[in-house]
């Protein structure tokens, strides 16, 4: 008896709750929005971190010289108003906006750059983006310890609100550098408050300590629950921003992010679950949006195993490949074959390389190498994170493989760091891998590819290559420069160290309610663009 | 029983420090590091961030280093969240596991025990059979396939509860609690049933019912104290375990637990992270099991006389 009373307790308890009102249904008035953000972030010290969920984080909270163009393109002037390049494209003086402010009241200054760049230049911080600053004069000098004299890198304070900064080559693209998170400045005091200049572990990131000078304020920070950021009055454009607040949820699961859209507790989701996506497509889902973005999934090929090292063999496994089945039969979330390693439409830049399909070519090509008979190719092993996709990839390739040139491919699956140390220290023949630039321009791509690269992992070396590449970044003509980079596209698809396999898209669901969000390349929305209306 | 305890402690402590060791080897055995990454970290910076988390000394070293701060209750900073500590993670997402494997063993126990009891009294009925066949069913079905069900019905198709969240919105913490006392709940059912049929045989039962006392009274007052012990016994490693394997729960329903921490450390490599996860959680299931051994002491007084 006793215990029917607790089970009538507990129905009653769950159908007692009557339909709540969604988080995206009361958020028009109070102006809320709720994105789903991937992962919990590593951490919000732009200096420190790495990853994209850190980067919607810190677009909100912080900003650079320059802010990303929400649909795409130039930067937009962000604490700098304007800027001035010298002649040569070596020298470029930032005037930086009179009402710049850091969220605690302070003036930014110039030298507040001088003193952030730094910072991340420092070697005992250990930051793994100093790179994004290599250009400047000097930067790679100090940042190896070659000198401890900052004087000696090329980044001035002329005053208050003018920043000189020389760079050792004209480097066209280092504008688009400059929206980047790792260059953004941090504020001194607060960050020596909590710590050292190179102190990774400084609590000055936590809410209450966190001063930056963003159009949004940290407010709370929940592990693995939710950040919160709400409008920063202080911010120097702070009357073009509509939302008063944004929650991040890290949702690192495809499907319970799905359900939280589903039941109007997202506006905006970060991904859609692989296996909805061909679904949503077909049932014409009006929240699905499929963009362009500037990310190449390709196969890597290790050119130093006594096999690949062939040009010829390299070519036949990409003449094999029939990528548009690939993305219509397998991927199926709209992604677009690749025929070059830079996607199409990167900053203006189309690159004029093709692989066709060709069996015939293919084989004919595997004959010349030595392997008329196939049977006597040995078998060859194609190694992939796990992941559901990767695995489907994988397992197309190997049937194509086998099917066009008759020869034989095993598939080696791997957690994500067995995978990363293998890669790194040239245990595969090939292997999955994905890039995706982190500014928007050709260099992004191409230059890892560049010998001494530590992101090249395919052994190939190829000194024109690197030549052209050298050539395209030391002029300051955007045609010739784009030219040499094509050129250099053409080597590298011509050698085919990595065999390019689809063009990213990215796939993400998103409330109509959601006004100012773009679709761009690089994927980023800037929150003072965007507001909620019904 | 004083010295019970006393004794289990003293045990406990060496098992930890075996735990920690082994651990701390296991992990640095494993390919791949904490910073190694898709976008590959120069050696220059690579060896900046080995000087930082002082994993350019000998492994002997860091070892020795890592145990002299661990008898301390230092459990280090964590090497993928910067600016965090291990042991502030740990309870950061510790009450909130506690919480929800503290309404799921509530639900286990209510529902599987009730159901457990009611099956013994009503043995070979429709009563028995049909709470039984559930609490197999119950056993089967894992969580990841329960879970998403629940949202679907509740929480997407009734439009009656959150499909995600802990503590945002008015009843999301009853989804992930029922998912994850369900499977618990049907182990208690089957428990309870055994130890209530052997109970009911016993002769101070039968004595009980010859005296004339009401039936609900013979399972109540009599029956239940010696039924339950098997699911008070299964108690303390059951919570240690929903504690521990709360991960998938977390996972589906967005809670901010440990369990995420647990699995998501051995993912990243985080050493010390893993080290301070691990660590905790043995020590979480030794100490639930002495728990438990306490509670059977407590009930059962041959176990009593035989400690």
């Amino acid at each position: 008896m006793k215990y029917s009373y607790l089970y009538i307790f507990s129905l009653a308890a769950i159908f007692s709750c009557s339909k709540a009102i969604p988080p995206v249904d009361s958020a028009i008035e109070s102006q809320i929005l709720h994105i789903g953000n991937g992962t919990e972030p590593q951490g919000l010290d732009p200096h420190i971190v790495t990853g994209v969920p850190e980067h919607h984080l810190l677009i909100a909270m912080c900003e650079g010289l320059v802010i990303a163009n929400p649909y795409g393109g130039e930067n937009l002037p962000g604490v700098a108003k304007s800027w001035a390049i010298s002649p040569d494209g070596k020298t470029y003086t930032f005037f930086l906006q009179e009402n710049a402010r850091w969220s605690n009241g302070d003036r930014l200054t110039a030298s507040d750059f001088v003193w952030s760049w730094k910072r991340i230049l420092t070697p005992s911080l250990g930051s793994q983006y100093p790179d994004m600053l290599y250009y400047v004069k000097g930067a790679p000098e100090f940042h190896q310890g070659l000198t401890g004299d900052f004087s000696s890198v090329g980044v001035t304070a002329v005053n208050d609100t003018e920043l000189r900064v020389e760079l050792t080559h004209a480097t066209p693209f280092f504008i688009k550098l400059l929206s980047h998170y790792s260059t953004y400045p941090v504020h001194k005091d607060t960050v020596l408050k909590h710590g050292a200049i190179d102190d990774r572990n400084g609590q000055w990131t936590r809410p209450g300590n966190f001063v930056c000078n963003g159009p949004m304020n940290l407010n709370t920070w929940e592990l693995n629950k939710e950040i919160t950021v709400t409008k920063n009055p202080l911010y120097w454009d702070a009357e073009k921003v509509r939302l008063n607040e944004i929650r991040y949820y890290p949702v690192s699961n495809e499907s319970t992010e799905d359900r939280m859209f589903r039941a109007g507790q997202l506006h905006v989701t970060n991904v859609v679950p692989l296996e909805k996506c061909p679904v949503y497509i077909e049932n014409k889902n009006p929240d699905l949006r499929i963009e362009p973005y500037m990310g190449t999934y390709f196969y890597r090929i290790n050119t130093k195993h006594p096999v690949l090292k062939d040009r010829r063999v390299r070519l036949a496994l990409a003449y094999a490949l029939n990528r548009q089945q690939i993305v219509d039969k397998v991927s199926k979330c709209g992604q677009l074959a690749a025929y070059s390693f830079t996607p199409p439409g990167t900053a203006g830049y189309e690159p004029d390389t093709s692989i066709e399909f060709n069996p015939e070519l293919a084989q004919s090509l595997l004959a010349d190498a030595g392997y008329s008979d196939p049977s006597t190719f040995p078998v060859l092993e194609i190694l992939f994170n796990t992941q559901e996709g990767h695995r489907k990839i994988a397992l197309a390739v190997q049937q194509m493989w086998q099917q066009n040139l008759g020869i034989s491919v095993q598939l080696v699956n791997q957690d994500w760091k067995v995978y990363l140390a293998r890669e790194m220290t040239g245990d595969f023949q090939i292997s999955r891998a994905g890039w995706i630039g982190d500014y928007e321009d050709p260099n992004t791509f191409l230059d890892t590819l560049r010998p001494n690269r530590g992101n090249n992992k395919t052994g190939w070396e190829n000194q024109e290559y690197d030549d052209l590449l050298a050539m395209a970044n030391s002029t300051n003509d955007q045609t010739l420069r784009y030219q040499y980079l094509n050129e250099a596209e053409k080597l590298l698809i011509s050698d085919m160290p990595i065999i390019p396999i689809y063009t990213y898209v990215k796939a993400y669901q998103i409330s109509s309610d959601v006004k100012g969000w773009h679709p761009n390349i690089i994927d980023t929305h800037h929150p003072k663009f965007i507001y909620l209306e019904r | 029983m004083l010295q019970v305890i006393l004794k289990r402690i003293a045990i406990a402590i060496p098992v930890i420090l075996v735990v920690a060791s082994i651990t701390f080897f296991l992990v640095r055995m494993a390919p791949g590091g904490p910073f190694d990454a898709e976008k590959v970290v120069p050696p220059q910076v690579m060896k900046n961030l080995n000087a930082v988390y002082n994993l350019d000394a000998p492994l002997f070293l860091q070892y020795k280093d890592y145990m002299f701060n661990l008898v301390q209750g230092d459990f280090g900073p964590s090497f993928r969240y910067p600016g965090r500590s291990v042991t502030e993670m740990i309870f950061t997402g510790l009450p909130v596991t506690l919480e929800l494997a503290l309404y799921a063993i509530l639900i286990a126990m209510v529902i599987g025990g009730s159901a457990g009891v009611l099956a013994a009294v009503k043995r070979n009925t429709a009563l028995d059979y049909i709470p039984m066949t559930i609490a197999m069913i119950g056993i089967c079905m894992p969580t990841f396939l329960l879970g998403p069900l629940l949202v679907l019905f509740f929480g997407i198709h009734l439009e009656l509860l959150p499909v995600s969240g802990w503590g945002s919105l008015s009843g999301d913490k009853i989804l992930p609690s029922i998912t994850l006392g369900a499977a618990y709940a049907a182990y208690i059912a089957r428990l309870s049933r055994g130890g209530m049929l052997e109970t009911l045989g016993q002769d101070y039962i039968r004595t009980a019912r010859a005296k004339g006392l009401p039936e609900y009274q013979v399972i109540l007052r009599h029956a239940l104290q010696g039924g339950l012990v098997p699911v008070v016994s299964f108690l303390g490693p059951a919570i240690a375990g929903l504690i521990g394997g709360s991960f998938v729960v977390e996972t589906i329903f967005q809670i901010p637990g440990l369990g995420r921490f647990y699995v998501e450390a051995a993912f990243n490599r985080d050493y010390t992270m893993i080290l301070g996860t691990t660590i905790f959680f043995s020590a979480l299931i030794i100490f639930f099991n002495l728990l438990s051994d306490i509670a059977v002491l407590l009930m059962n007084p041959r176990a009593r006389s035989e400690a």
